[in-house]
């Protein structure tokens, strides 16, 4: 079943603002990465597929439903993480969780025990009865998560969840929504600007630009052709480079890396040789999963514009890396 | 070795299947939650300080009247001027409760969270009121409702009993104007402001603003206006309504106007309702 499909979808604000523009996209189960610079249109979507905005023209159907017809049935079974602060700083979390739950419509004991079993998954069990406000950056937004998933929703919308985070925070929240998408079997849709943090953990990609669709796809589509062993060496580059062509290699060259398709395991085999006949001293051999950003500015776009900005926001959290 | 004597599950995430209730019991439950909230109940001890003060007021004053009544046998203050007499009592309650149940929701950001579950913006917008409603409502009516046990046992025949009844049933719906009327105004100016201490002072700001056009009304030599006066402000409003609605013979001070009062009352209720809700439509489109 697809979780959200949109059909020419357009919303024009009142002051003439063009939030999207013509999107067609068809979103399907499993950890869906949402990506496009900030005013890309990502929390217009959110808000359309949660029945708040209506769209000024086009078709939206999310979990089979109309928004603009049945929000109500649509909010009951999807999960929202706003981007912003969103917590009461004089409630437990417990308490702030149930409430929560309550509101989205489960009765009083389960919405007790839920509140508990979100905040054991989000892992916050032993402190949940200590007010919000005492809480760190990362423990408020697994309480942001934890609202959103206590009521065993079948998509859960994440906008920005790594927000205001340190790297092993950052790191710990990715690989939460992961084991959601994963062992709980719930679908998530990740709203980000950094392509290449959450690249990692998404079965499919959607990127805007400006309201249009840059271009959507399964990961496993894009990265299945494109294993890549990248090599370096502390000199002699250029001579390993042509080796390697003589060998009938496609090699190319990166900066200081030469980067060789990975055919099969002979291919190991042949750079190692060359390295070892040149006697060069081999600084690094590793294979690498093509940069989903490279992916973007190598492969067919769908509007035809190019997408410098994802290119850019990709490489720039790489070289962080 | 020993065997293990106990073994840790972990039973991972499980699915929910039980009921999930609909929009209605959701605004239910929202409303029993505002109605705890305006007494601080399952809050801090800091929430609970000024309510329980006002309650507490009240009560000393509602225990001090049935005792007045038992030892002299004479009622002192009917109900209608009971609610009368405790109006600025009522607008300091509001005052508190109000920006509880609505300016900190702003606030902290909460309402984005409400508005992606299944109840709707007016539901949120109307929960919340019919809270403050009530809240006011149980402040005014509880200690009544002490008056009138303790004058059901003073007087000496049963008929004095009914009539007695009348009067405080009468008396109550009176307190349910006053909520009403108050509660309407005072959630639609904390619905406006984020900070509660700010949201408290703009309230009770609100309910005086105009109360000196109403004294110079009352001083010019002409009769009508001295008897219209009380429509610039939401107390002599009230008040107005109650000298014709509720205190029979009362009427002197208004005149004829008791019918105006009642309407200029119903139009100033709904006006504030749909300003409420159009405030929650703004607010949820952002």
């Amino acid at each position: 079943m697809t979780l959200i499909a949109t059909q020419s979808l357009t919303k024009t604000y009142g002051n003439g603002v063009t939030a999207l523009a013509d999107l067609t996209v068809g979103i399907e189960p499993g950890i869906v990465g949402l990506v496009g610079a900030n005013g890309a249109g990502k929390s217009t979507f959110i808000k359309i597929v949660l029945g708040l905005l209506s769209p000024t023209s086009g078709q939206v159907r999310v979990l089979g439903l109309d928004p603009t017809v049945d929000g109500n049935q649509i909010r009951a079974r999807v999960g929202y993480m706003p981007e912003h602060d969103c917590l009461p700083p004089d409630l437990s979390a417990a308490e702030f969780v149930t409430h929560m739950a309550r509101m989205s419509g489960l009765p009083k004991t389960t919405a007790r025990e839920r509140a508990s079993e979100a905040l054991r998954h989000v892992g916050l069990y032993e402190e949940r009865y200590r007010q919000i406000g005492g809480y760190s950056t990362g423990m408020k937004q697994r309480v942001k998560l934890a609202q959103a998933l206590v009521h065993d929703p079948d998509l859960l919308l994440l906008d920005e969840p790594t927000n205001g985070l340190d790297p092993a925070g950052r790191d710990a929240m990715l690989n939460l929504i992961e084991r959601i998408g994963t062992e709980f079997g719930i679908s998530v849709l990740v709203c980000s600007h950094l392509l290449g943090e959450i690249e990692r953990i998404c079965t499919a990609l959607v990127a805007i630009d400006g309201g249009r669709l840059l271009r959507a796809a399964q990961l496993s589509d894009m990265t299945a052709a494109t294993e890549v062993l990248s090599v370096e060496v502390s000199e002699g580059t250029d001579e390993l480079a042509a080796r390697l062509a003589a060998a009938n290699l496609p090699v190319r060259r990166d900066g200081r890396l030469l980067l060789v398709p990975l055919a099969d395991e002979t291919t190991y085999d042949l750079i190692l040789t060359a390295v070892a006949e040149l006697d060069l001293p081999l600084h690094r051999l590793d294979q690498r999963r093509h940069r989903v950003a490279e992916l973007f500015a190598t492969g067919p776009v769908a509007s035809g514009e190019p997408p410098a900005a994802l290119a850019g926001a990709g490489a720039t959290e790489g070289g962080i890396r | 070795m020993s065997q293990p004597t106990g073994v840790i599950h972990d039973i991972g995430y499980q699915r929910y299947t039980g009921p999930r209730l609909g929009r209605r019991p959701i605004v239910g439950a929202l409303y029993v939650h505002g109605l705890r909230a305006a007494f601080g109940l399952g809050r801090s001890a800091k929430a609970k300080v000024f309510p329980w003060l006002i309650v507490g007021v009240v009560a000393v004053v509602a225990a001090v009247l049935t005792a007045l009544r038992a030892r002299t046998g004479q009622a002192l203050v009917g109900y209608a001027e009971f609610t009368e007499m405790l109006s600025m009592l009522i607008i300091f309650f509001c005052a508190v409760v109000a920006p509880e149940l609505v300016s900190r929701d702003l606030h902290n950001g909460v309402l984005p969270l409400y508005f992606a579950r299944p109840l709707r913006r007016q539901d949120y917008a109307l929960a919340r009121l019919a809270a403050l409603v009530s809240a006011t409502f149980l402040l005014l009516a509880g200690p009544m409702t002490v008056m009138f046990v303790g004058a059901a046992f003073s007087v000496d025949r049963l008929g004095a009993v009914w009539d007695e009844l009348g009067d405080y049933l009468v008396g109550l719906g009176y307190a349910a104007v006053h909520a009403v009327v108050f509660g309407v105004l005072a959630l639609l100016v904390a619905s406006l402001l984020r900070r509660r201490a700010v949201a408290a002072g703009a309230i009770v700001g609100s309910f005086l603003l105009t109360t000196p056009v109403v004294g110079v009304l009352m001083v010019l030599p002409y009769e009508r206006a001295t008897q219209l006066a009380g429509l610039a402000s939401p107390v002599t409003l009230v008040g107005g309504l109650g000298d014709w609605a509720f205190e029979p013979g009362g009427e002197a001070e208004i005149g004829g106007y008791g019918p105006l009062y009642a309407l200029t009352t119903l139009g100033f209720v709904v006006a504030g309702v749909l300003l409420l809700l159009a405030r929650y439509r703004k607010v949820a489109s952002k």
